[in-house]
């Protein structure tokens, strides 16, 4: 776990990243709180909350006595939010960091499409 | 929610030394609480209060809606493992765990033979002749295997290793989480227990600095280094905690939260940014270049 940020906003998005990789499959059962606090090493309740954020949006279902299921259409949606939050994560402090070292737009670009080519 | 314990303006003194200055707190059912803080901050002294050992000289305590001290179906439902914990002479760890069902009614006797396993703790070997750490196990599958409502690990692990530890810490997590109950670990090893607690309780000089939700706690304060006058300026009008400095570089411990536009400002301004953890943030809180704490601490 990383330090910096609150533990329930890591679990959330650690359940997340495994929605849009599609290690977790829509339909498929999610580990339950227990199992996220004894594997993470962490309170029960901050993993609760992060599970609970999951719920509120919809991403996951719980199914009374059974478990946590994703829900249909839960990767799609998370895609779709990831990529309107992608500027700012990512292409704001790209163009801070670029400008401090005196590259502009046009060198940026070649630069992104150089790795692609590479990778 | 259920209040376990609630305590108000609750006073210890030692002749003209107070231990424990008109504190507040509740403490509820179901919760993992960390009771931190240095040396001599008062934090035994609240747990002896708590579990009826030392009588208050001033203020209101309940626990489970009843003064603690000589109410037995109270300290029926207490557990506390304290540092140095005393045994008969003659005993050996299985005499101990013999003897827990009096005391304990939740005590579970397979449990406790799991953790002896787990800890390799030899049973029939007489108290005196365990090492430190041996001793600490003894103290912590007490504490584990009672599953009292309120249970107390004041510092438990003196000379365990840190493979011990971690089993302790899965273990209580493990059975916390099938069996929840009021647990209230007092340590050092804040770094080591800081994700396992719920609620954070942090004492100074017989205060309460700090009574706030781990989860808050945690990214409430953040570092800011790099140029002395872009930290000055950055940092002008926000509550400094910490401050250090090396030549023209100066990093500041601010208490509070960055947002996104703060953080992308400080980025331009060319400064580093770094988390304080819950014990780097206790350290800022309780340290002698703020807090002003190193005459007492002398005198102690």
């Amino acid at each position: 776990m990383d330090e910096s940020r609150p533990i329930f906003i890591q679990i959330t998005e650690q359940v997340e990243n495994d929605i849009i990789e599609g290690t977790l499959a829509e339909g498929a059962q999610i580990p339950s709180i227990n199992e996220f606090a004894t594997f993470h090493r962490i309170n029960p309740a901050t993993a609760l909350r992060g599970v609970n954020r999951l719920v509120d949006d919809g991403t996951v279902e719980k199914r009374r006595g059974i478990g946590m299921f994703v829900t249909i259409g839960a990767r799609e949606r998370l895609i779709e939010r990831r990529r309107a939050d992608f500027a700012d994560t990512y292409i704001r402090p790209l163009i801070v960091e670029a400008e401090k070292l005196g590259l502009d737009v046009d060198q940026l670009a070649a630069l992104i499409r150089a790795e692609r080519i590479e990778s | 929610m259920t209040t376990v314990v609630r305590a108000q303006g609750l006073t210890k003194r030692y002749g003209s030394f107070t231990a424990v200055d008109a504190v507040d707190f509740t403490l509820e059912e179901g919760r993992i609480y960390g009771l931190l803080g240095r040396n001599g901050a008062g934090k035994t002294t609240i747990m002896q209060l708590l579990t009826g050992q030392l009588f208050p000289n001033g203020g209101e305590l309940e626990v489970f809606g009843r003064t603690p001290a000589e109410h037995a179906d109270v300290l029926r439902r207490l557990c506390f493992i304290a540092e140095s914990q005393r045994y008969p002479e003659d005993f050996t760890p299985a005499h101990v765990f013999k003897s827990a069902p009096w005391f304990f009614e939740n005590w579970d006797a397979a449990f406790a033979e799991r953790l002896v396993a787990d800890f390799r703790l030899p049973t029939k070997r007489r108290i005196k002749k365990l090492s430190r750490g041996q001793l600490s196990a003894v103290g912590v599958i007490v504490g584990l295997a009672s599953r009292a409502p309120l249970t107390f690990f004041d510092e438990p692990y003196l000379g365990l290793d840190a493979v011990a530890r971690h089993i302790f810490y899965d273990r209580l997590l493990e059975d916390y989480a099938e069996h929840p109950r009021t647990i209230v670990l007092s340590t050092h090893l804040i770094d080591e227990v800081a994700n396992l607690l719920e609620h954070v309780i942090l004492i100074d000089q017989g205060r309460i600095l700090l009574d706030r939700d781990a989860e808050e706690v945690r990214g409430s304060a953040t570092t800011i280094a790099g140029a002395r006058a872009a930290v000055d300026a950055f940092t002008a009008d926000r509550p400094v905690i910490g401050r250090e400095g090396i030549g023209g570089l100066a990093s500041v411990t601010i208490d509070g939260r960055l947002d996104q536009a703060e953080r992308i400002r400080a980025a331009e301004l060319g400064l580093e940014l770094a988390p304080v953890s819950l014990q780097q943030l206790i350290v800022h809180l309780t340290g002698t270049d703020l807090a002003g704490t190193a005459e007492q601490e002398k005198a102690a």
